[in-house]
């Protein structure tokens, strides 16, 4: 059996890892279905009907699983933390609360005019559920990160012992829930989400586009339809991958101010120095460079004063204070090591291949470079791995804090909490998510395989609601 | 620092907030339990179905409607954690491996009907079909045992009084199930279904005499003969009345509206044979749990604002699918 500390911190992450998949998939789809859905309602181009209802269906499944998964991480806080949950409560459960009310609530009800009520409701209300789940999801986005950007940059609260226990108090709401780090977060989040999507949406259509050797003057069914979904795709990305990098330039200096344990880890810093340099491409030698990555002794191409530089947005001489600085024990640096390099790497991967497809959309190849179309589909599922690595930056290098500074992740684990009871429940999460994760890889690779509906189908759609005068779309 | 002045020592209005708070968290449950419940009820009632046709139908009646009845369990957990942090995390932890059943059930429910529409074939749609009805049986009979146990301190997993409850909520949301069916459907489907409703009521009734003589015998301590909880058995007898002589006369749709009092008098007997502990296991009461003022006043601001917002969308949703399932509708 387990530690309970050891079974609960991986369960929460195992359940996390999963549950983040589909929030990033319906908060990415948002801001796509209402263009979708604006456009089908002021324009006659079926194209736009298509592309709502495909991709209404994805963004569908990804919410059922979405709902069920996050039911688990709002029990867990209490199952598994409660030491966390009864100390921290005042401050952490608020933003909880509110998120069920004031977001998941409007996503939840107004997803079911959405998906079902497309002939049932005037223009003006679909338009509204569209905005409406969409505004939900990002709102969900707001409370979750203010809770989570508390645990990294704490403010607004008093400490205190009741009985020996530790106390938590709110005192200065303002402060605590608008801390420094929110902004960063959920900018950084909100649009790693529309990029993954991108991502994924552009994988798709090349993956279409691809196989079934469609052209720019292909007029087969559905030919269009992918056309269309990769360029609406690509011109998101070209906005959104440079953003993400530039954005985390700056995001970094941020961590480097307010969490220096975490960014050491980042940058696996362990003596105090100055002149640090960044290897952006460490090429381990040794299993034990892999294990045990020390900056000083990697091999790769070491940017002289680099990560000098992005800690203290642009002196190579900055001094990054090591990790054997620290009172506290380091966090598990290689997995803080080695996610940051993957997310970076990746990022950079996203602008290169979003600069490549704009080159052949300006040479009119964007249908023939077979290479890239292999390339955006080797790339659909890696927008989401990007975010799955930044996240466990993010929460593997605060520890051991669970609240930075304030409370340890150790000391938050439920008191009575047994180690055979802590075990059961995460075999039995890797079992039961694994079959969840291979069920919605099946219902999503099904809904691709068979495509957007015909343009037949959403004509003869149109018409046959057309008589109740509730649908004006063709 | 921001000065909150009075707002961070004083409740608001001078309410009693602490009291009120714990009335919001067992009235948020009750929402849970009526709305989830009748698609629980569902899920239970399609069991007994083995037309193709008729199965899509009792999917297409609660598509629309589960995902946001289902979130009323998330806002539940949300209120009580900050309301009560001390309960949420007492109460969830000592019911550790009865929460993570719960949570299996809900997603089996969740999942099945999602997965039963991708695939026509024979052997898929009975596994799903089959998994819809264990998750909505589950769900419902493991939160009755989680009520039970709330309210008399039982630490373990199981208990033949969490049992008994438990068989209740089935047989309750079997109940609603049934009254939201009869409403929603019509043909031969709208009588097989409005057959099952007295046997479950009588089912209900049954379960929760035994509960009470129970908590008579064994529990005095919890004032069961008091007068507001002979008041609630009073109002349930009476809704229960009603909801027969409604289905025996075919008004379906005020036979369904019974159901919230049913429900809320279920819920507000919990709520009012626990107060004023908050956790009878540990002895914690709502005085104890609650947080401090200047949290409570903000979460009582925000909550005055948006439920009723919240209300607001559930009646565009509920007006905008009302009226009898359409045949041939499917679920998405």
């Amino acid at each position: 059996m387990l530690d309970p500390v050891i079974a609960s911190r991986l369960q929460f992450a195992l359940t996390t890892i999963v549950h983040i998949i589909f929030p990033v998939m319906s908060m990415g789809l948002a801001p796509f279905l209402i263009y979708f859905t604006w456009k089908d309602i002021r324009t006659d181009d079926p194209v736009y009907e298509q592309l709502r209802r495909f991709w209404t269906k994805i963004f569908a499944v990804s919410f059922v699983v979405g709902t069920v998964t996050g039911i688990v991480l709002e029990f867990e806080f209490g199952t598994n933390f409660a030491a966390f949950s009864t100390a921290a409560g005042e401050l952490f459960g608020g933003p909880l609360a509110t998120e069920g009310m004031m977001a998941f609530m409007l996503e939840a009800t107004f997803l079911g005019v959405f998906v079902f009520g497309r002939e049932k409701v005037s223009d003006a209300l679909y338009m509204v559920s569209a905005v409406a789940v969409g505004l939900g999801t990002w709102l969900s986005a707001v409370w979750i990160l203010v809770a989570n950007s508390w645990m990294q940059t704490p403010r607004g609260y008093e400490l205190a012992r009741e009985s020996g226990q530790l106390v938590v108090s709110l005192v200065d709401p303002i402060a605590a829930y608008a801390n420094p780090r929110f902004p960063w977060m959920f900018v950084h989040m909100q649009n790693a989400a529309v990029l993954s999507v991108a991502l994924f949406m552009a994988g798709v259509a090349a993956y279409h586009v691809w196989q079934r050797g469609i052209d720019a003057d292909d007029d087969r069914e559905g030919a269009r339809f992918w056309r269309k979904t990769l360029k609406i795709a690509l011109v998101v990305l070209l906005v959104t991958a440079p953003f993400q990098a530039i954005h985390g330039d700056a995001y970094g200096r941020h961590v480097y101010e307010t969490q220096p344990q975490k960014f050491a880890a980042m940058e696996a810093v362990w003596e105090t120095d100055s002149y640090v340099p960044e290897y952006i491409f460490a090429i381990p030698t040794s299993l034990e460079h892999i294990t045990d990555p020390r900056a000083k002794e990697l091999l790769g191409i070491g940017i002289p004063g680099g990560a000098s530089w992005l800690a203290s947005g642009g002196d190579p001489q900055a001094e990054i204070t090591g990790l054997n600085e620290f009172d506290t024990e380091a966090p598990p640096v290689a997995i803080v090591f080695w996610s940051f390099r993957l997310m970076v790497a990746a990022g950079f991967w996203f602008i290169l291949l979003a600069f490549w497809a704009a080159y052949r959309w300006w040479t009119d190849d964007l249908y023939d470079d077979d290479l890239l179309h292999k390339a955006f589909v080797g790339s659909s599922l890696l927008g989401i791995f990007a975010v799955e690595v930044g996240w466990i930056v993010t929460e593997v290098g605060r520890q051991p804090w669970v609240i930075q500074g304030v409370l340890k992740t150790a000391d938050g684990v439920s008191p009575g909490l047994t180690g055979f009871e802590a075990t059961l429940t995460l075999v039995g999460f890797a079992v039961v998510y694994s079959g969840l994760l291979a069920l919605y890889t099946y219902v999503i690779r099904r809904i691709i395989r068979e495509g957007p509906p015909s343009v037949d189908e959403t004509a003869a759609g149109a018409e046959t609601a057309s008589p109740a005068g509730v649908t004006g779309d063709d | 620092m921001t000065d909150y002045g009075a707002f961070a020592t004083d409740p608001l209005f001078g309410l009693p907030l602490q009291e009120l708070w714990f009335g919001l968290v067992f009235f948020i449950l009750g929402m849970f339990l009526f709305l989830d419940g009748f698609d629980f009820g569902v899920g239970a009632i399609f069991a007994t179905r083995d037309d193709d046709e008729e199965r899509e139908t009792l999917l297409a009646a609660i598509g629309p409607f589960w995902d946001g009845n289902e979130v009323w369990l998330v806002v539940f957990g949300g209120a009580l954690f900050a309301a009560f942090p001390a309960v949420y995390a007492n109460l969830f932890s000592r019911h550790y491996l009865l929460m993570f059943a719960i949570l299996g059930a809900l997603i089996l429910r969740g999942l099945a009907p999602e997965m039963y529409e991708q695939r026509h074939d024979e052997a898929w749609q009975t596994w799903w079909g089959r998994a819809f009805v264990v998750g909505s049986v589950s769900a419902p009979f493991l939160l009755g045992v989680f009520a039970a146990h709330w309210l008399l301190g039982v630490e373990s997993l199981l208990s033949l009084p969490g049992v008994v409850v438990g068989l209740a909520v089935v047989a309750l949301t079997v109940v609603a199930g049934v009254g939201f069916l009869a409403m929603k459907t019509r043909g031969s489907l709208q009588r097989d279904v409005a057959d099952y409703g007295p046997r479950a009521m009588a089912a209900y009734l049954a379960l929760v005499v035994v509960t009470l003589g129970y908590l008579v015998a064994v529990r005095p301590d919890l004032g069961v003969l008091a007068p507001i909880p002979l008041a609630l058995v009073v109002v349930s007898l009476a809704a229960a009345a009603g909801y027969l002589l409604a289905l025996r006369d075919g008004r379906y749709t005020l036979a369904f509206a019974t159901v919230p009092v049913l429900v809320f008098a279920f819920v507000a007997l919990v709520a009012t044979l626990m107060f004023p502990l908050a956790d009878p296991a540990t002895g914690l009461t709502v005085a104890d749990a609650i947080v401090s003022v200047l949290p409570l006043n903000i979460m009582s601001v925000a909550s005055a604002l948006l439920l009723p917002l919240v209300f607001a969308y559930f009646g565009i949703l509920y007006s905008t699918f009302s009226g009898p399932i359409e045949t041939g509708e499917s679920y998405s």
